[in-house]
């Protein structure tokens, strides 16, 4: 009697057995294919990327014998570091190109031989007499920029062998470029105006680093404004105010907020931010503003769910042993939840850091060559840079795009990179 | 169920209650007596609410000095209930409705004039599970005596520590490891911290809800044979689902059944003779 039904569970089991594995089996399948499928994507961008972004590392350089001539250096002899300052340095550069090419002498040829330079050429020798007024006089070999143009050929990106009217450089251009060649009078060296100049017409003076600074600033006002508001409200939400319709109402407004286009974060800016108050426009504390507005829900619903987090017992052992709700909050469940709200706090600073969209519309998508000083200065951010780069015609802008980009990625990587840090280094068991 | 209003709703009684009397019975009478002979707390007509669930009923009950009162019963019968009324742990839970009165030394406790923060410094709870702050060993003690100001230097705030972690029979293990986290102890030792970081606000009352459901026999032991020395000083409710533990430790026994209080007496007494029919089934193992 009891053998019978024994057998029939065996059997039945038996039946479903392998569907039930085999189930699993395609869920695991199904899982691992899309993991691998994202990786390859991931590996895809990472490697155009690079592969595009490296060569803005190097910067084209032509070495020049510049005469270091004092009539037009210094002509009253002051040695006086403005009047070296102002320099017409670019004529010593060009002079410098005529006497290497004497044969060339027409207006029209001798433009094109100077367009091999680039317009900024002269900065190397500004630096180096301002470094050192002694060497006035004297002739010095000089690695000086070479233009953009030149740049993207020698890089290989634009190829020697198309039809002339598809180059920008001509066929004489390329004559006295491989004449420079020959002698090893061209090198690619280290790309230092990228890191350290601000936007430029030509993309071989072209850099981040105003844009950079553009963007500590903005990050700056961001998070002194929307770390401590955004916990100070997840505190109130969470602990002190009473649970009934208008927090309710809130607390569905506060995730509304986190999922508003960050768009309209920045027309908000501009209708408040510049044209009630009447902040200045492009600057990073107007950017710092939205970025703020755009972060506070983000911040607010991680700290919020960070204290949530916190055990019951603990607030319990602080009561019990007297302690009022505000030495609870400080002493016991801060502490323990501060670790989730940093976490949230900089992924929400590394959202902030990738956004482009609201800073157009309060005009920091500017062109702004000036590094700011100060937060009220016109400025442009990184993922904006991006931005205006990779709409400039220029082949040359293509590898700067890239470069901004994985530069961009690696601060957002180090930002996480902390965030995962601190919840590791600050995380208590309990 | 009667009509009748609560008499004193949570915090709104304008006076503490001088003379208080047994509230008159709504379709049950507690058997036995619920007074104590050196009372601390008295509860008088004590209903809890939670919405719509009635949690406890019209409970009188005295907490008195120098002895152990067991509380026991089935789960969900109120027990846990009734004791963190004593110390106004209930304040914390939102849907919890509290109507009659409970005195401490004659003031009542729900009065507006009572402070919460001085109660709980008055009427002490360790807890079901051992909830040490994730700190070291010497601040979990000292914890109490800083935010009340109880020490004037840091010579007394040692001395507060070391005393009450003697009382706790917790100091030879932990004296040379004050520094090192409450967390790190083990279950048992973490109880005792969390009755040595009671103790050290010097309450009047302590109120255990089940502290050593999460122990094992051996610390079970320990904490019963320090619950039987504190009670040289203090007033002490325990909550327990071990009857044996409350044959133990207890000298009173307060048996609760679905909210109501229905017998309490000496421990001797309802162990040996109970006088209820729900209290004998329950203490010779019929339900619970």
């Amino acid at each position: 009697m009891s053998s019978t039904p024994r057998t029939s569970v065996k059997e039945a089991v038996a039946r479903g057995i392998r569907r039930r594995y085999a189930q699993e089996s395609v869920f695991r399948a199904l899982g691992l294919g899309a993991l691998l499928i994202g990786l390859g994507f991931l590996a895809f961008f990472f490697y155009t990327l690079i592969a595009n972004g490296y060569t803005a590392l190097a910067q084209t350089r032509l070495r020049l014998d510049v005469a270091l001539d004092a009539t037009v250096i210094d002509p009253t002899g002051s040695r006086d570091p403005a009047v070296l300052e102002g320099a017409d340095y670019q004529k010593l550069v060009r002079d410098a190109l005529g006497a290497r090419f004497p044969e060339v002498t027409a207006r029209g040829d001798l433009r094109a031989l100077f367009a091999l330079v680039s317009p900024g050429a002269g900065l190397e020798i500004r630096r180096l007499v301002v470094a050192d007024p002694r060497a006035i006089g004297t002739t010095r070999s000089v690695w000086v920029l070479a233009d953009d143009d030149v740049d993207v050929l020698v890089k290989g990106h634009v190829s020697r062998d198309l039809p002339e009217v598809d180059r920008r450089i001509t066929d004489r251009q390329l004559e006295w470029l491989s004449r420079l060649e020959s002698e090893g009078r061209v090198a690619l060296r280290f790309n230092r105006y990228f890191f350290l100049s601000g936007d430029s017409r030509d993309p071989e003076l072209a850099g981040i680093w105003s844009a950079t600074v553009g963007s500590f600033y903005m990050l700056l006002v961001t998070l002194v404004l929307s770390f401590p508001l955004g916990v100070a409200t997840a505190i109130y939400l969470e602990e002190f105010a009473p649970r009934n319709r208008w927090t309710d109402l809130i607390e569905v407004n506060i995730n509304n907020l986190a999922a508003v286009p960050s768009i309209v974060f920045g027309l908000l800016g501009l209708a408040v931010f510049i044209n009630e108050f009447g902040l200045p426009r492009s600057a990073p504390l107007v950017g710092g503003l939205v970025l703020c507005l755009m972060t506070l829900p983000v911040i607010i619903i991680a700290s919020r769910a960070a204290l949530t987090a916190v055990p019951p017992s603990i607030r319990e052992a602080a009561l019990g042993v007297g302690a009022s709700k505000m030495q609870m909050v400080l002493h016991h469940v801060l502490p323990l939840a501060l670790p989730g709200m940093l976490t949230g706090t900089i992924i929400g600073m590394a959202r902030a850091l990738g956004e482009s969209a609201p800073l157009l519309m309060i005009g920091m998508v500017a062109f702004i060559v000036d590094t700011p000083e100060t937060p009220l200065d016109p400025a442009t951010a990184l993922p904006v840079q991006v931005y205006l780069w990779a709409d400039s015609p220029e082949r040359a802008f293509v590898e700067r795009t890239s470069a901004a980009i994985i530069v961009l990625l690696v601060f957002l990587l180090m930002m996480n990179a902390a965030a995962i840090l601190l919840r590791k280094r600050f995380e208590r068991r309990y | 169920m009667s009509e009748a209003a609560p008499q004193v709703a949570a915090g709104l009684s304008a006076q503490p209650v001088q003379q208080v009397k047994p509230v008159a019975e709504e379709g049950y009478r507690t058997v036995g007596d619920f007074t104590a002979a050196k009372p601390v707390m008295q509860a008088r007509g004590v209903d809890v609410f939670y919405g719509d669930n009635h949690a406890i009923q019209k409970v009188n009950l005295d907490i008195g000095l120098n002895e152990v009162i067991a509380l026991i019963g089935p789960s969900g019968c109120g027990k846990s209930t009734f004791i963190r009324c004593l110390n106004r742990m209930n304040d914390t839970i939102e849907s919890a409705r509290f109507t009659g009165d409970i005195t401490l030394d004659g003031e009542n406790i729900y009065a507006r004039q009572m402070d919460v923060v001085m109660l709980r410094a008055r009427v002490g709870m360790v807890f079901q599970k051992p909830n040490p702050f994730p700190k070291s060993v010497y601040d979990n003690v000292a914890y109490g005596p800083r935010i009340h100001g109880l020490a004037r230097d840091r010579a007394e705030l040692d001395r507060i520590v070391e005393t009450s972690l003697e009382r706790a029979g917790l100091w030879n293990e932990v004296k040379d490891r004050l520094e090192e986290p409450g967390t790190g102890l083990s279950g048992g030792q973490q109880q005792r911290l969390c009755i040595a970081r009671t103790i050290a606000v010097n309450p009047e009352v302590i109120l255990m809800d089940e502290p050593c459901s999460a122990l094992d026999p051996i610390a079970t032991a320990r904490i019963e044979d320090l619950i039987d020395e504190l009670k040289q000083n203090y007033a002490i409710v325990i909550v327990t689902h071990s009857m044996q533990q409350a044959a133990r430790v207890s000298q009173r026994t307060a048996y609760f059944h679905l909210g109501k209080l229905i017998e309490v007496g000496d421990t001797d007494e309802i162990f040996t003779n109970p006088r209820h029919k729900l209290t004998e089934d329950y203490i010779t193992g019929r339900f619970g």
